[in-house]
């Protein structure tokens, strides 16, 4: 008679459901993994995305990217000056994390920006466009230069390299439309249009 | 459109999501007929009737020009243009103050009559059926006329838009909700046969299947004219409720087809064409008469004044020209307000003219316009979200406004509210929620704003860094020494261009510029010393 369990069939079929399990284990490991990673990307992404892109380094990084993934690795979250409140609200619904104050070590809120070229003092010494973490500015060596306006973020790093101190940072011009405001509390009237000149 | 399969002349009424029922105060404006206006001394005719569309004046100051003279040229075959209301001499052409929403300076044309009134001859037409389509629609160009009902979008491109788009259905809106207004009312009431000559002027330009003119179920007298001149026309007659806003855009489609146009959709895309009844009147004048649009129906109504009246103003008439006709009491007058009382804003200044969209000017007293009590916390009782017609959630719009949760407020469709002030009107806590709603819609304005110029800065970042691992990759490439043995040419990174060399240049360029600071900072002081604060103006004039 033969046993009708054959022993080698149990070891076989114990060591294919081995193999089964780890692999398994592996192909699920591998999956956690690229999801973990994709998150993290997409939170970076998200998080760049709330950044005000002025890529100033006030933060203390290199620029508004490095400075969102050291966000998502649990830096804290009030260290742009250029984003003001809103960026540290923003940031703080995303993470689900308290609003605070700006922290005064990185800076102060400023009005927006624009660095502009004193064209007749400038020696044509390429410093500020080496400097400008947006390619805002058009010149070449030993050439006139200029602050393309649209492009330029206002981040004051083209000032301190230029030799010999033509370039300054003038505000960009207020806004003159009329805009709506958020009532007061206690200050709303019905019928008339409430604007900051 | 499948209710209007059977329209019923007159007889059913259609009614609108939420709404509210103010007291209606049109009874004092309509005690007498539509007043001719007597001749101001001074008109003052903005050049910007519609934001888009801008005119130049195609005459000076000094020029003498008669009555529905075109007084402006422009690049647009379609842009509304300005014709004298009288004739007279041009005072002059400058920025004046206007009422656009808010008091604003824009370039006007000012006329001063000289009372004769001497006006160019027009070709009147009389039977419009015998002219082509168009001759018509020229005509309509000609007139530059405006949307009367609010926005003041040219005519001429409305129709435009409607002859190539599959315009099915054309609205004659007369549902005058805003309960000061009369303007529309007086107009039918005495008018209604040349309102619906009009629509079917229009009807005819825009090649619409079918033409209905709604009224609000409340407006009697005009309901009777209307009816009796529908007996000549093939225009069909709608009523609705008599809520406010029965009359926004929107809401009187859904009331009269039974169809909710898609949140951003325009109603054009549905085949709809709408235009208000004041407009129609004008389009139907500018085609019969041969004339111009230099006048328009204005209300002016209000406490404060001891007759108020409908008047035919001319465009350009100052408001407190208007206000006299009826005799303002001073005492009692606290403010003006352009426009309805639920719509309208109040002028801080009266020395704005009238325009083709000036429907309504009430001199309101104290008792008219009380002041806003103070805001309290919201109950939560939800009867904003009853009254509004978009049915928006408006206590929840509220709370996100106040804490400027941007991406809540679009969720919630904060974008589709019409800002009818319907949800302010019932709120027992005195919430001026439209400002909320207003305030709120500018932060999602500004915030996309934002956002693009920060993608295109994030994106020129990249770009940069890009350039910069470039760069550097090149530049180890050519440290390489087999390769590029001595082709390369002179630059700044080939030994041939020594460290001294390029020091020496730099040192030389700075002590130029040095001594253009010097010769600059000398001019300066030799100039007028107290104008050193702006030292870059003087220097760019050397
Ligand atoms: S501080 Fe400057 S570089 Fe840092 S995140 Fe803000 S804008 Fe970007
Ligand atoms: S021009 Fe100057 S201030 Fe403007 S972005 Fe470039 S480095 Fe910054
Ligand atoms: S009506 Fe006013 S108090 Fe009531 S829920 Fe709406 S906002 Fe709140
Ligand atoms: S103002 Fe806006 S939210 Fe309020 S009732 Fe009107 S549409 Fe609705």
């Amino acid at each position: 008679m033969y046993p009708l369990i054959d022993t080698a069939l149990i070891r076989l079929l114990l060591w294919a459901f081995l193999l089964l399990a780890l692999l398994g284990l592996g192909v699920t490991a591998m999956r956690y993994w690229r999801r973990k990673l994709a998150d993290q990307h997409s939170l970076v992404d998200r998080i760049n995305a709330l950044l005000p892109q002025t890529q100033c380094g006030a933060c203390g990084f290199e620029g508004c990217l490095p400075y969102a993934r050291a966000i998502a690795n649990g830096q804290a979250i009030n260290q742009c000056p250029p984003g003001g409140d809103g960026t540290i609200i923003r940031l703080g619904n995303l993470l689900n994390e308290l609003p605070r104050t700006l922290n005064p070590a990185h800076g102060v809120v400023v009005e927006p920006r624009v660095a502009f070229i004193r064209e007749d003092e400038c020696i044509g010494c390429t410093k500020c466009i080496r400097a400008c973490p947006v390619d805002a500015i058009l010149g070449g060596p030993k050439l006139m230069h200029t602050v393309i306006a649209r492009e330029c973020t206002g981040c004051d790093l083209c000032v301190e390299p230029c030799p010999v101190d033509c370039i300054e940072m003038r505000p960009l011009g207020p806004d003159h439309s009329p805009r709506w405001v958020l009532p007061n509390s206690g200050s709303g009237t019905r019928t008339s249009l409430e604007v900051t000149r | 459109m499948s209710k209007l399969a059977h329209p019923v002349r007159g007889r059913r009424v259609h009614g609108i999501a939420g709404g509210i029922t103010p007291a209606a105060n049109k009874a004092a404006s309509l005690r007498s007929r539509i007043m001719p206006c007597p001749l101001a001394p001074l008109y003052t005719l903005p050049l910007t009737q519609y934001k888009s569309v801008p005119l130049t004046p195609a005459v000076q100051a000094g020029d003498y020009v008669q009555k529905y003279q075109r007084l402006t040229t422009s690049a647009n075959p379609d842009a509304a243009h300005v014709h004298a209301p009288t004739s007279g001499r041009i005072a002059a052409i400058r920025n004046c103050l206007i009422a656009d929403r808010v008091e604003t300076l824009a370039p006007c044309i000012e006329l001063v009559p000289d009372g004769a009134d001497t006006a160019l001859g027009c070709s009147p037409v009389p039977d419009f059926r015998k002219l082509p389509t168009s001759e018509l629609f020229q005509r309509i160009i000609d007139a530059g006329i405006c949307g009367m009902g609010g926005a003041g979008f040219p005519v001429a491109q409305k129709l435009r838009l409607a002859q190539s788009a599959d315009c099915q259905l054309l609205i004659i809106n007369a549902v005058e909700c805003e309960p000061f207004i009369s303007a529309d009312h007086a107009l039918l009431r005495e008018r209604a046969a040349d309102v619906l000559l009009g629509a079917e002027i229009v009807q005819t330009v825009c090649r619409a299947a079918r033409c209905v003119i709604a009224l609000k179920r409340d407006m009697h007298a005009a309901i009777s004219a209307t009816r009796s001149a529908l007996a000549h026309s093939t225009v069909e007659m709608l009523l609705v409720d008599s809520k406010y806003p029965a009359g926004a855009e929107r809401q009187l489609i859904e009331a009269v087809t039974g169809m909710q146009l898609p949140a951003g959709s325009l109603p054009l895309e549905a085949g709809i064409l709408m235009l208000n009844a004041g407009t129609t009147y004008a389009c139907g004048q500018a085609v019969v008469t041969g004339s111009p649009c230099i006048s328009r129906i204005t209300t002016l109504t209000g406490s404060a004044l001891t007759t108020p009246k409908n008047f035919e103003a001319l465009i350009g008439t100052p408001v407190t020209f208007l206000l006299e006709l009826c005799g303002v009491k001073q005492h009692d007058h606290t403010a003006t307000v352009l426009g309805g009382s639920l719509l309208g804003v109040e002028l801080a200044s009266l020395a704005v003219p009238s325009t083709q969209t000036t429907n309504c000017l009430i001199a309101a007293t104290s008792a008219d316009l009380p002041q806003s009590e103070p805001e309290l916390a919201c109950i939560r009782c939800g009867y904003c979200a009853d009254v509004c017609p978009v049915r928006l959630l408006p206590q929840q719009l509220h709370a996100f406004a106040r804490n400027h949760a941007h991406a809540q407020l679009q969720d919630y469709g904060l974008t589709e509210c019409i800002e009818c002030g319907a949800c302010d009107y019932v709120c027992p806590s005195h919430i001026p929620l439209v400002q909320y709603f207003r305030a709120g819609k500018q932060e999602l304005r500004d915030a996309t704003r934002h956002f693009e110029q920060a993608e295109s800065w994030r994106t020129r970042f990249q770009q940069h860094q890009y350039r910069l691992k470039r760069e550097k990759e090149s530049a180890r490439e050519r440290r390489r020494p087999e390769s590029q043995p001595t082709s390369a040419p002179v630059s700044r990174h080939s030994p041939a261009f020594s460290r001294e060399q390029a020091q020496n240049e730099i040192a030389a360029a700075v002590a130029r510029s040095k001594a253009r600071q010097q010769a600059r900072t000398n001019r300066l002081l030799a100039s007028v010393p107290k104008s050193s604060g702006d030292p870059e103006d003087s220097g760019g004039v050397a």
